[in-house]
């Protein structure tokens, strides 16, 4: 990219609640169900119906604050936005303007190695729209309102990313904490999670923004890099041929990759905000926010920090463990479960797990094998009933079947022999048979130690404890 | 404090209320003196007064995360202008 | 049988003098008798039949309530499930509620009879009801003077004996006013103490719906059934509901009167000014002492409530589209077609005027210096509230400036109709609650008595009102025609 510019990205994040009831009716907030099924008087802004705020929208609004250590506000007002538009059934959205729900916060994005603190400006809560579907009706548009009344929470973070990279960090980041805290299943095909990206350019050691353009509905990682880059791309060159970029909404169309203009400059709007009359303010006291301390769950930073520092494991193998709490509680069972070293487990469930789920194209919480399975197998690893590469064996069967790694073992007759007369036997006859290869072990060919290794396990069809065959080989071919 | 004719225009358009041209004259007058009548509100002194928008001074009450609406889209939709397919229709949105 | 008070009816229905039925057909006649009043939009006869057979049985079993097989009607402002909601506008011609208000299934519960729905100002704008797509409601007492609005379906129908009661509702005095105007009782309670789930919004930090009755004890009655807490309401008030009935007769000797001087001076039409005097002669003889007040801020109340109910009712009315229900214009070429005309064609002039003003005073450059400034002018009317009743049990003052206006008169001037609604306006804007009682007449038209009190008064006020109907007779005057 053109190095004399320098970019400044934006990002408004809208997190859909996991609630079981929309913000402000008893409807069903589940995905996918036949066209305004879920969409009742309320939602449906019939004349005469009124809003009732729900208590989990709110208390996850809180969480999400409490998560970004921001300050939540003793006291919020809900405020109407004003427009006409068909997915909107009462020409206006109940949102939140002057008085948000959470204020000033921060997330911290890793970066190519460097950690960089995004300021969030506020959360806010508000409703979510309907949809518009656009095929044919005879030229006409179909609204199904069922999305309408979904709890949203809009997350808009400071301008102060400066990459596409650092866009996607930001936002892979908050993805993996709303997921994490339980306040949004994540689900971005579904719409759960969407974010708008405010872009603008401005020559490198200029302290005024530029002008910026809002990419709406992006609605996956990899769409977020491209469409920033995109838009740099072009304001880039709209300026350097003399142009001005206009302050606008622009869709960014994944198939073109490109943006385009979405509202023309006639249409600029004016919301008119003003608190909802329906609504009273939300007063958030001290016993309402220490209910929910108690409730929140260990960030992801700060579990990190804890896998590195009880379980001694790296750096790569914290992150990865820690990515989902799901993944991270997992690891946390097998460990306990299994009374093995952390450092194995951790490598069990990074490797085996995580290769075998990703192949399967599965999710740790869809995983074949439960976290009490997998310990149950490394138990036995660590009690040296089978070897390391028995236990290959052994996950391939779990991964199938339902038996527990027990079961596995005695139907196979897996069991490891440790009984140390029967191995000794067994080395006797192999040292009596191969007496050119002892020579040749003692004349200081160290390499013949493995023919010996071989040959014992050979014997045993693999059940000997290779550490208890080397140490007994070492003594008798001294 | 009067408006113009093209203004109640531009706040006609914004409330998507259609307004026939020969009456645009007397909605100008008439807003021209409910403006007038504001007046009397600007020479109070208003300065460390805090804005009213609830007679009560009440909080929200919060409602539990519970569904409590079933599915009446049929009677719902028996008083919609148009509906197909369980969808309400309108001419075609451009975006 | 029509002159009855809600009390004698509940006697007769269970002494057998007469059925529901009856009753209820006695009314139904009455409507179909007087209907150049115009009071009815819809007349629900095969329903309301059928209620008061229904009630004729429950008050058989001996299971009854006060309310139980009394024909009365509703406000065509309340949702009614399967009955045509009009609110008074071409918009909703067609609407059939799909679910009942709050106060409709309470009166349902209670056994009540609807007779029908009764006509108001489009969507509640309007001092005279004649802003109503319907036509204008006639008063009884005079057929060429207004009810007054904009419940004036509801004061005509209860003057003229068409309904034993009605339900209304008042945003800046759409129940005192033309209960004033129309010679009847009526009760605006505590903003918050009746349901607004199912009544169509006007402006909802002001709307509250309440009884118009002929008598203070008729409206405690209705009231009893009207109030309490609604979990569908976020602005509904959860205090405990008092027993309205039990208070009525309690004795007035030591209740202190204030009366404002701004609300006695100029502009106040001289006949109404010594009615009023007559009737606080009145309550001094109950044993009142009655001081003089001030309450500076109430001049600024009409310019504050021109802003917020504009603004306010700019948003509540975008729900009408015609995407999902109600008018929807002929072949709409697009989107923006389809909104502007079918909201230009179906809302009438007035409703224009206030969505037009409100959706100004929110606009970007103007919020501040209209809808912020209102706000804060509404808190100092608030307060002056606040401070008289901290001083005296009760304030008392006119409805109106004058008895009903001609029809007509004031429909080419929106302004001189909005500065009718003077003396009302800033009850709304504080919340507290009010009451219109019969005082008099003045050249042969009604003059209402405002009462006025604190937060959750109701009570005192009905017991103040009854107290007056118990040495005077004016609230049972019948307009000549109607007896």
């Amino acid at each position: 990219m053109n190095s004399q510019w320098e970019t400044v990205i934006g990002l408004e994040i809208h997190a859909q609640l996991a609630t079981k009831s929309k913000i402000f009716s008893g409807a069903s907030t589940a995905y996918g169900a036949e066209p305004n099924t879920q969409a009742c008087a309320v939602d449906l802004g019939l004349p005469g119906v009124l809003p009732v705020l729900n208590e989990e929208a709110v208390r996850m609004a809180v969480i999400f604050g409490m998560a970004i250590e921001a300050h939540i506000a003793p006291y919020s007002v809900f405020a109407r936005k004003n427009y006409f538009y068909p997915d909107l059934p009462k020409g206006y959205q109940i949102s939140q303007m002057e008085l948000p729900i959470v204020g000033i916060g921060h997330l911290d994005i890793d970066v190519d190695g460097v950690t960089k603190r995004i300021g969030i400006t506020r959360a806010h809560l508000e409703e979510d729209a309907g949809k518009s579907l656009h095929e044919n009706f005879h030229g006409l548009t179909g609204i199904d309102l069922n999305r309408a009344g979904t709890p949203l929470l809009e997350i808009v973070s400071e301008p102060e990313m400066s990459s596409a990279k650092e866009a996607v960090a930001y936002m892979r980041k908050m993805h993996e904490l709303v997921r994490y805290l339980g306040i949004c299943d994540g689900n971005m095909q579904e719409g759960s999670f969407r974010c708008d990206a405010n872009v603008s350019v401005r020559p490198k050691g200029q302290k005024e923004f530029g002008t910026r353009a809002e990419i709406k509905n992006i609605n996956s990682f990899k769409f977020v890099e491209k469409a920033i880059n995109h838009e740099v791309e072009r304001q880039i060159e709209l300026i350097e041929s003399g142009g001005k970029v206009v302050q606008e909404t622009r869709l960014y169309d994944s198939v073109k990759d490109e943006t385009r203009s979405m509202r023309s400059k006639e249409e600029a709007n004016d919301y008119r905000y003003f608190p909802d009359p329906d609504l009273l303010p939300v007063l958030i006291d001290e016993d309402f926010k220490a209910k929910i301390k108690a409730r929140l769950p260990e960030l992801p930073q700060a579990k990190k920090q804890r896998f590195k520092e009880d379980y001694a494991l790296d750096e790569e193998n914290a992150t990865l463990l820690t990515s989902s709490r799901a993944l991270a509680d997992y690891f946390e069972i097998v460990v306990k479960e299994s009374e093995s070293p952390a450092k194995m487990c951790a490598n069990w469930v990074t490797g085996d797990l995580l290769a075998a789920l990703n192949k399967a194209g599965l999710e740790i919480t869809d995983s074949p094998v439960s976290d009490q399975r997998l310990a149950g197998l490394l138990k036995r690893i660590s009690d040296d009933t089978i070897s390391g590469k028995m236990a290959k064996q052994v996950f391939e069967d779990l991964w199938q079947g339902t038996s527990t790694a027990d079961e596995i073992i005695a139907a196979k007759g897996l069991k490891q022999i440790t009984d140390t007369g029967a191995i000794e036997s067994i080395i006797d006859k192999i040292i009596a048979d191969n007496m050119d290869q002892v020579e040749q072990y003692r004349s200081g060919k160290d390499k013949v130690f493995g023919f010996f290794v071989g040959q014992v396990m050979k014997e045993m069809q693999g059940k000997a404890n290779p550490g208890e065959v080397n140490k007994m080989l070492k003594d008798k071919l001294k | 404090m009067s408006l113009t004719a093209d203004d109640v225009k531009k706040i006609a358009h914004l409330a998507r209320l259609g307004i026939e041209q020969q009456h645009i004259v007397s909605y100008t007058k008439d807003l021209s003196g409910m403006l007038e009548l504001m007046t009397q509100m600007s020479n109070v002194d208003i300065n460390n007064i805090e804005p009213m928008a609830h007679p009560m001074d009440q909080t929200q009450r919060l409602r539990a995360d519970v569904v409590t609406e079933q599915d009446y889209r049929e009677k719902f939709q028996a008083i919609a202008p148009q509906v197909e397919a369980g969808l309400y229709l309108v001419p075609k949105v451009i975006e | 049988m029509q002159n009855k008070t809600i009390t004698e009816l509940a006697q007769g229905l269970r002494s057998g003098e007469f059925s529901s039925v009856e009753l209820t057909s006695a009314f139904l006649g009455r409507i179909r008798q007087y209907s150049s009043l115009n009071a009815y939009i819809t007349i629900t006869e095969e329903l309301a039949l059928q209620q008061a057979k229904t009630a004729d049985a429950r008050l058989a079993t001996g299971n009854a309530e006060l309310l139980t097989g009394i024909p009365m009607a509703q406000k065509d402002i309340f949702c009614t499930e399967g009955v045509k909601t009009t609110c008074g506008s071409k918009m909703l011609d067609n609407f059939i509620a799909p679910y009942n208000a709050t106060v409709v299934d309470k009166f349902n519960s209670a056994g009540a009879v609807m007779l029908g729905k009764l006509n108001m100002d489009e969507f509640a704008m309007g001092s005279s009801n004649e802003t109503s797509y319907y036509g204008a409601v006639k008063n009884p007492w005079d057929v060429n003077t207004v009810p007054g609005g904009s419940s004036g379906g509801s004061a005509a129908a209860v003057a003229a004996r068409l309904a034993v009661c009605a339900t209304g509702t008042d945003t800046g005095g759409s129940i005192r006013q033309p209960a004033a105007l129309c010679g009847i009782t009526g009760l605006k309670p505590t903003y918050g103490r009746v349901s607004r789930y199912g009544m169509i919004a006007y402006a909802s930090s002001l709307d509250q719906g309440g009884p118009m009755t002929r008598s203070a004890e008729d409206a405690a009655i209705m009231l009893q059934t009207m109030a309490g807490f609604d979990p569908k309401d976020s602005t509904s008030v959860d205090v405990p509901v008092p027993d309205y009935k039990s208070g009525l007769a309690n004795s007035l000797e030591g209740l202190s009167i204030g009366l404002p001087k701004e609300f006695f001076g100029e502009g106040l039409n001289s006949d109404v000014a010594a009615t009023l005097e007559a009737a606080i002669n009145e309550y001094r003889k109950l044993g009142a002492k009655v001081t003089e007040i001030s309450m500076p801020s109430l001049k600024l109340a009409i310019p504050a409530y021109y802003v917020i109910a504009p603004a306010e009712c700019s948003a509540n009315l975008s729900r009408f589209d015609g995407v999902r229900f109600g008018y929807r214009c002929e072949n709409p070429a697009d989107l923006t077609d389809l909104y502007t005309r079918s909201r230009g064609e179906a809302f009438g002039k007035e409703v224009k005027r206030r969505i037009l003003m409100g959706t100004y005073a929110l606009s970007a450059g103007y919020y501040d210096a209209y809808y912020i400034k209102a706000q804060k002018i509404r808190r100092l009317i608030s307060e002056d509230f606040k401070k008289a009743l901290s001083e005296v049990d009760v304030i008392m003052g006119p409805v109106t400036p004058s008895t009903a206006f001609g029809l007509g008169e004031k429909m080419d001037n929106p302004i001189e109709m909005y500065l009718s609604d003077i003396y009302t306006i800033a009850i709304n804007l504080a919340g507290v609650p009010a009451m219109s009682v019969p005082a008099g007449f003045a050249k042969g038209l009604p003059v209402g008595l405002q009462i006025i009190g604190n937060y959750f008064a109701e009570a005192k006020l009905l017991n103040i009102a009854h107290q007056y109907q118990q040495v005077t007779d004016w609230h049972t005057y019948i307009p000549s025609h109607f007896e």
